[in-house]
């Protein structure tokens, strides 16, 4: 019998993430894929995290955020990026501002045709703002949070963490 | 209805060190205005978001006090930010409205319901401390030290005189104004931000 390791993307490899690049606030829409991920957040004090009512709007504050000197995170799902296109090129790409967005990738599977067209037009409208992205799909691509973060911090430009994992360690 | 150049004068004599934020196009008179440009900061650059952005900077800096007068058209484009707003409780905010009814920029069409909304009710029923409705100078003047003072969030709805551009964008008057981007260097500078 051969054992099978269940490979996740645990919310505290996120949050260790976080904590190692200085992130200070999260801005976020919850969504039911992330519940555990918020309480995670929600218990750490040196994290504040910021609820916003449509994803538009997290762009714009993480904008004001970082003119404070701060280090915002903005974290949302797929359908709510897409919803951003103009808080996205107004408030981050012409302000040149170094920006970690990560981003739900609902409906993201390696198993073949996606029934779900969030996922479908995910990465073709990433591809029209010429934005970056990392996929992170378990513990073992933490690092990878890690190099977008350099990669903002190195080109000025938002860089987008997708996260390929909806259902595993994030909903306990 | 209060001209809106009046608002910004009257406003000039409460600001003290509070960095300040104007957009539309009733904006445009605060220029002439202001004694402490090096605190004045533009957001914007999206529909309707530099409301939000604001609110990031309030919360950002949280010693300072932080005022953004708004207009309607862009409050309605995301009115839920006064539910973000309201669930952060900036005390350091002030979030003036100037309601001219219309969209003055493109020729003054009237935003959507705009003889009957009241938006100092709204902000309230989204959890703003304080609320205030004025369409008369004298009681806006004789009001603003006292909202100045106040703990925030602070909603002040004012309506003012819609000053309709009609002009294809081209013909209007140039206004020589500072850039987004040395507003955000001029203020870091002021506050010692790297």
């Amino acid at each position: 019998m051969v054992d099978q390791q269940v490979q996740i993307l645990r919310p505290e490899t996120l949050i260790d993430e976080f904590k190692k690049n200085g992130v200070t606030h999260i801005i976020t829409i919850p969504d039911s894929e992330t519940n555990y991920l918020y309480e995670l957040m929600e218990q750490q004090d040196w994290l504040d995290v910021v609820p916003v009512s449509r994803e538009g709007e997290s762009m714009a504050v993480a904008l004001g955020l970082n003119v404070a000197g701060k280090v915002p995170v903005v974290l949302i799902q797929n359908t709510g990026m897409m919803e951003s296109g103009d808080s996205i090129r107004g408030q981050v790409l012409d302000a040149g501002f170094p920006l970690l967005m990560v981003v739900g990738y609902r409906g993201w599977t390696r198993k073949g045709h996606t029934p779900d067209s969030a996922a479908t037009y995910t990465e073709p409208f990433l591809n029209a703002f010429r934005l970056d992205y990392y996929l992170v799909e378990h513990d073992d691509d933490g690092p990878r949070i890690t190099e977008a973060f350099e990669a903002t911090r190195k080109s000025k430009r938002p860089v987008v963490v997708l996260v390929g994992d909806e259902y595993h360690g994030f909903n306990r | 209805m209060i001209e809106a150049k009046k608002v910004y004068e009257a406003f000039q004599e409460h600001r003290g060190d509070a960095i300040v934020s104007v957009q539309g196009t009733s904006g445009k008179h605060w220029a002439d205005i202001t004694t402490n440009v090096n605190r004045d900061i533009s957001l914007g650059g999206s529909m309707g978001q530099s409301t939000a952005s604001i609110f990031g900077l309030a919360l950002g800096l949280p010693e300072q006090k932080v005022v953004h007068f708004d207009t309607e058209g862009a409050l309605l484009m995301n009115l839920g930010v006064l539910a973000s707003i309201a669930g952060k409780k900036p005390n350091n905010f002030v979030h003036f409205l100037l309601d001219n009814g219309c969209y003055a920029t493109t020729g003054g069409q009237p935003v959507p319901n705009s003889e009957d909304i009241d938006y100092a009710m709204v902000a309230k029923g989204a959890g703003y401390s304080a609320a205030y409705n004025f369409d008369d100078l004298e009681e806006l003047s004789t009001s603003l030290e006292e909202i100045m003072n106040q703990k925030g969030p602070v909603f002040v709805a004012i309506k003012v005189q819609a000053e309709v551009e009609n002009l294809p964008i081209g013909m209007r008057e140039k206004r020589a104004s500072r850039s987004r981007a040395q507003t955000i260097t001029d203020l870091r500078s002021e506050l010692g931000i790297s």
